[in-house]
Order: C-alpha cells, then sequence, then structure tokens
C-alpha cells in the first residue's frame, strides 16, 4: 500500500524524522491559512499523488506568502498531473503540502527496502539526490552505496558511519544521519514498510538534515496487524476495477485491447499474456485467479471482463492444479454468462485437475465454447477470432 | 532418482489439522508418502489421519524420526512455524502458506543463515518426485517418472510445462516450486546446483520471469560450471503490464520487455537453450536431451 508524502512525514515524525515545518490542506483556503500559521516564506506547495517525478512536472511550486499559496494550490486541487511516473492520463491532486522552503546546501538520496538478491533489508544511498537520480544511473555515473541491516540486530556503528562517510556524511551530520537510519529502521519493522525513500535529504547551512520528500509503501501482506494503517490507503488513487478485483481474489490490471484473457495462476497468466501478443492480439486485461478463489469470487471477474464493451473476445486458458481446479472457473464462467446475458467468442484451453468435469459443467451451464487441446493453438485461435475471423 | 526427497523421507506436517492440511496431506499419503506426525500447538496427545499429533516440531521430530516438514500454517503465524522447524534442525522444509509478511521472510532468511535446513518457499506448492514422494499441492497425474528435473517460480506453470514433458515422450525426476515471493528460501540456482549433482536428472527446465534477479544468479552458475547437461528455460512477463512506480529505488527492476531480454540474453550466454513460447517448453527440452545421446 502506497502512503502519500504527508502521511509518510506524520507516520516518521513518531520516529525522530526531521521534516520542515508543514501540513496537508484539501482547499485553497485550507493552504492559505496553513501558510498564514506557519508564519514563514517561501513556502513549498506540494501535489500529494502516490508517484514521484513532481517537481518536473509541475507538481511542486515555490510560494511567496499566503497569496501565492493560495493561487499554486488553486492550480493544482482538482487538476490531473501527469509525471514520469504516473503513466499516461495522470492522477488527480486532490490534496497539497504546504511546508516551509529549504535552502539545501547539498541533497543527498537515501532508501530502506526489502532487496529481494540481497535476501534482506538494505539501506541505500547517494551523495547527489534529486529528481535525476534514475538518468545518471542509467547513465551509469551514479554511485549508489548500500548497506545491508539486519531486522534482528542494530546496525553495527562502525559500518553505519563507514557507510555515511561514503556517501559524504561526516562529523555531526554523520551523528545526526545515524540516528535518522537507526529511526527509520525501527520505524520500517514496526510499520511492516516495504520502502522508505527520502529524495532528497538536504543538508542546510546551519549543518541540520532534513527529509524534503519521503516515499513511503506498506506491506499488504502485514496489513493484518496495523489495522490503524489499514485506514491510509486512498482508494482514490488505486485504480477501481483493480481493487474490486483484489477484495474477490483476483490479480485483475485493465489493459487496453480486445481480447479478454483469464488464466489461474500469474506464472501462466503472463505466459498467455506473451502468446497472444506474439500472435498479433491485444489483451484487454492482464487476470490472474489465484488459488484461494471460489467460483463466485471467479463470476466476478469475468463480469468484469463481460462488462467491457471493448471486449470482442475471451480466452480462458486453465491449467487445474492442486490447489484450483477446471471445474471451479468453469463454474465461474457459467455464472458470469448466465447473469450477463451477453453472447461473445470464448475460446477455452482446459487441462489439468478435473479438465473433462469442467467440459460438463460448461455444457450444462449451455455455454458454447471453441475448445482447443494446447495453450499456443488456442492463443492463435482466440487472436483470429477477436479480429473478426473464425 | 530425485532431489530433496526420496522413499524413506519421513514427513511431518505444521498445521495439519486444519482443512488445507488435512486434504493435502490425505492426497500426499495417498501419492506414497511417508507421513508420520502432524504437529498443531495446544492439540499435542491427540491424532488426526491415524496419524500422532504433536505440540512442538521438536517432540514430534524425536519420535517419529521425521526429516522434513510442510508447513500450512497461516500467514500471520507461517513464519513462527518455519523457524520453529529451522531450530529443531529438521533438513527440508516446504512451506505452503501464501501472503506471508516479507520482513517476517527476513526474520526466516536470518535464522536460516548457518542452519542445517533447507527451506523451500513460502508460498511454494512443493516438491515432486514422480513415483517416489510427493511433498506439495500441487495436482498428480499427467507426471511420470524420468530424467528432466524442473524448478520454477509458478506453480500453474509448472503443472503445464509438466504435461508438456509427458508428452513429449519424457519423465520428471524432480519438480521444485522455489515460490511466489521476493524473500524466499531455496534459490533457483541451489535447485540448478542440486540436479547437476544427481545422478538421475538428465536435463533441467528453468521456469522463470519477470523481476528478481533468480534467473541472473543461474546464468552466473551455470556460465561457470559449463554443465553437460542440457538446461532449457522459459522466462514469461515481457509485456506484463507495468506497475505504476514509487520512487526511483525500483529504477533497478526495467521493464518487462527489457528484464525479459536481459534474462534471457545471460541465460543463452551461458549455454541455456530459451524457449520460444511457453506451449513449446517440453518439444524443446525434448530436442536437447535427443542432441546430447
Amino acid at each position: 500500500m502506497r502512503l502519500h508524502e504527508f502521511q509518510a512525514k506524520r507516520l516518521l515524525a513518531d520516529y525522530g524524522l526531521p521534516t520542515p515545518r508543514g501540513a496537508v490542506a484539501m482547499t485553497a483556503g485550507e493552504a492559505e491559512s496553513v501558510a498564514r500559521d506557519l508564519g514563514v516564506t517561501p513556502l513549498a506547495v506540494k501535489a500529494q499523488i502516490q508517484a514521484g517525478a513532481r517537481g518536473e512536472a509541475g507538481g511542486v511550486r515555490l510560494a511567496h506568502g499566503p497569496a501565492m499559496v493560495r493561487s499554486a494550490a488553486e492550480a493544482m486541487l482538482g487538476q490531473k498531473l501527469s509525471t514520469a511516473q504516473t503513466g499516461e492520463g495522470g492522477l488527480t491532486v486532490r490534496r497539497v503540502y504546504v511546508e516551509e522552503g529549504v535552502k539545501a546546501e547539498r541533497q543527498l538520496y537515501l532508501a530502506l527496502l526489502v532487496d529481494p538478491a540481497a535476501g534482506g533489508l538494505v539501506l541505500f544511498g547517494a551523495a547527489e539526490g534529486g529528481g535525476d537520480i534514475e538518468e545518471r544511473e542509467r547513465a551509469g555515473v551514479l554511485s549508489r552505496e548500500r548497506l545491508p541491516l539486519s531486522v534482528g540486530r542494530e546496525p553495527d556503528a562502525g559500518e553505519l558511519s563507514a557507510f555515511l562517510a561514503r556517501i559524504g556524511l561526516e562529523g555531526a551530520l554523520a551523528d545526526k544521519a545515524a540516528a535518522l537510519v537507526k529511526g527509520l529502521r525501527r520505524a520500517f519493522i514496526e510499520l511492516d514498510a516495504s520502502l522508505i525513500e527520502i529524495n532528497p535529504l538536504a543538508v542546510t547551512a546551519g549543518g541540520d538534515i532534513l527529509a524534503l520528500d519521503v516515499k513511503m509503501t506498506l506491506d499488504d501482506n502485514a496489513l493484518f496487524r496495523h489495522r490503524d494503517l489499514a485506514s491510509l490507503r486512498d482508494e482514490d488513487e488505486a485504480d477501481r476495477n483493480r481493487l474490486s478485483a483484489h477484495r474477490d481474489q483476483l490479480n485483475f490490471v485493465p489493459l487496453d485491447g480486445d481480447l479478454g484473457l483469464v488464466s489461474n495462476g500469474a506464472g501462466l497468466g503472463l505466459a498467455t499474456l506473451d502468446m497472444v501478443k506474439a500472435a498479433g492480439g491485444k489483451p484487454a486485461n492482464f487476470m490472474d485467479i489465484r488459488t484461494t478463489a471460489t467460483s463466485l469470487d471467479i463470476a466476478h471477474g469475468f463480469a468484469l471482463l463481460l462488462d467491457n464493451p471493448s471486449i470482442r473476445a475471451l480466452l480462458v486458458n486453465v491449467h487445474g492444479g492442486g490447489m484450483q481446479s477446471c471445474d471451479t472457473i468453469a463454474e465461474g464462467l457459467g455464472v458470469a454468462l448466465r447473469r450477463s446475458g451477453r453472447s461473445l467468442p470464448i475460446v477455452v484451453r482446459l487441462a489439468g485437475l478435473n479438465a473433462e468435469f469442467a467440459r460438463s459443467r460448461l455444457k450444462n451451464f449451455g455455454c458454447s465454447v471453441i475448445e482447443e487441446p494446447d495453450m499456443g493453438s488456442a492463443a492463435i485461435r482466440a487472436v483470429s477470432v477477436a479480429a473478426g475471423r473464425a | 532418482m530425485a532431489i530433496l526427497l526420496d522413499k524413506d523421507t519421513r514427513v511431518l506436517c505444521q498445521g495439519m489439522t486444519g482443512w488445507a492440511g488435512t486434504h493435502h496431506v490425505t492426497q500426499m499419503m495417498e501419492y506414497g508418502t511417508k507421513v508420520v506426525a502432524g504437529v498443531r500447538p495446544g492439540k499435542g496427545g491427540r491424532s488426526h489421519l491415524n496419524l500422532p499429533v504433536f505440540d512442538r516440531v521438536a517432540e514430534a521430530r524425536d519420535a517419529t524420526g521425521a526429516n522434513a516438514s510442510i508447513i500450512f500454517v497461516p500467514p500471520a503465524s507461517a513464519a513462527a512455524a518455519m523457524i520453529e522447524a529451522i531450530e529443531a534442525e529438521v533438513p527440508l522444509v516446504v512451506a505452503v502458506t501464501e501472503r506471508v509478511p516479507v520482513l517476517d521472510m527476513v526474520r526466516v532468511r536470518e535464522a536460516l543463515a548457518g542452519s542445517r535446513t533447507r527451506l523451500v518457499g513460502a508460498n511454494s506448492q512443493g516438491v515432486l518426485a514422480p513415483g517416489v514422494a510427493k511433498l506439495g499441492v500441487m495436482a498428480t497425474g499427467s507426471e511420470r517418472p524420468g530424467g528432466v528435473g524442473i524448478v520454477s517460480r509458478s506453480a500453474s506453470l509448472t503443472s503445464e510445462v509438466v504435461a508438456q514433458v509427458t508428452a513429449a515422450g519424457l519423465g520428471q525426476s524432480t519438480t521444485v516450486g522455489v515460490g511466489g515471493d521476493p524473500i524466499h528460501g531455496l534459490s533457483m540456482r541451489d535447485c540448478v546446483e542440486l540436479f547437476l549433482a544427481d545422478p538421475g536428472t538428465d536435463g533441467m527446465i528453468l521456469i522463470g520471469e519477470i523481476g528478481g534477479a533468480q534467473e541472473h544468479e543461474v546464468a552466473d552458475y551455470v556460465a561457470e560450471m559449463r554443465p553437460l547437461k542440457p538446461i532449457v528455460a522459459l522466462i514469461v512477463g515481457a509485456h506484463a503490464p507495468a506497475e505504476r512506480r514509487m520512487g526511483h529505488a525500483g529504477a533497478l527492476a526495467l521493464s518487462g520487455a527489457a528484464d525479459v531480454a536481459a534474462k534471457v540474453a545471460a541465460l543463452e550466454k551461458a549455454g541455456v537453450r530459451v524457449a520460444p513460447s511457453a506451449h513449446l517448453v517440453g518439444r524443446v527440452m525434448a530436442e536437447a536431451l535427443a542432441r546430447v545421446s
């Protein structure tokens, strides 16, 4: 679960993360009064969307005085902001964060995440942070330092100070940064985060360090032990289809083609997508039925596809396994078709556990389907059917 | 012959008394697996499926000589169950549980370091040695004993490839699902190493996908070892929908197409044959084996 900047800063304040003073506002009027309360100038007005690269896209503006804060907020609120990380179409700005403008002498990069290659927690850092960090990484001119951290043990003081020295933090600054890292690690573990990224981490002329922007993601699988944090989810930002599909035990991602795809298991789903693309098809979605899905969950999934008028055909590629059998999926398809009343070509490939039973279920439901014995031929057939060829 | 399992593997099940444990242990026993005990805190001293139930893994191991465990414990206590099995020095542990919190898996990894346990999973369909034993939840019927070792990150795609291998006139020595989670126990590279050392395995299939570095680890290992046994790989996800990114920390993860292309290139450079499509894996393996013999 992704958090907004203002949510992450609020959570991390309890762990001693130093940030500029600021507050969130939902209207231009609120933004103006936040600016008055802060009583300093300049102020930064920052669009709250769950994606980075806002600065380059006009989502962060510097304002001198409450009136300018108001007009900056007016220009952003309710508008779509499209950045290099939002994908096409952008995200709607529903809140702005107004905070003290900070003059940074230096801008660093710091991130704590679970690194699959290392099998554990890793702290990343770079002496030069900022928005263009990815381009520099791609160009090979960024040196990103790393330090594996343990979940069970505090970081070794010597290793941590050597790491901080490599990103240019020494002396009193290193002491402050070490305290910051320890607080971040504690927050990461206690809140079950999967990512905390501070970019930039500012060093001021006065010798302070401040987190100017924070990106934070929580582990969805651990939300059961953080009921209080689950309420932070921004339902506006999660794609509605994706969210309802998630509740129904499906992994669903809408795409913009005309062929609806359904498979069991992420691997088989990805393979199906690849085969359809290789055959020249245009997938309308990715859908993976999870092992815990019931036939009703599956019927909801099929309904999402049947309700989509741009879908002209379906490809159902199922290999029944020990946890999800073919007949459950056939049942879901039958129920959804009966409810929807829509008729469209459906190419089906059933193999593995209860494939024969699934065929008889489909027959009982009165579903007419085009059956293919092999998933390669099924993909080719479905693509040609969706294109209006037989 | 097989890796990880043999005819004498004695299995205990953590979380046997629940629905999933009951169902899958029954199926494992029908397949011929020697299940010897169940573990369920608070239910020690009872019996379930005609097997003794113990409160603790160590007790069950001492009383029955179990040398493998399969875990069906729900996500909230799955890591504690894995760590208990590691501390009891059970040599082989398969964790089926899905949706284990990632930091719990980091804790499990910290417990695994320097231990005597091999952990498969979590979020794994388990290990199947056709005709020998099944320590997992996969459906059976299309497998048959043979010389192809399969290591995979995906359960459904494994079932598919097993059926293709059998249809191509071959059989499987062992199939291993390393699990779909980013942090897990046994890696693909570990499995390739075991398969290379196994006299019953003539060739192997690697079922990989986008994300992570496991396929690159295999490529590095194979490039170094230059094994005589043929290896076939399938890497899916070239057209996976792009995740909206959060910050720069994931910048190392390339787009689906670039990620798959990099893995394919590394594997091919190491001498691995990469199947051009998911439906051709069995055929490519058969051709590769025919060329060797």
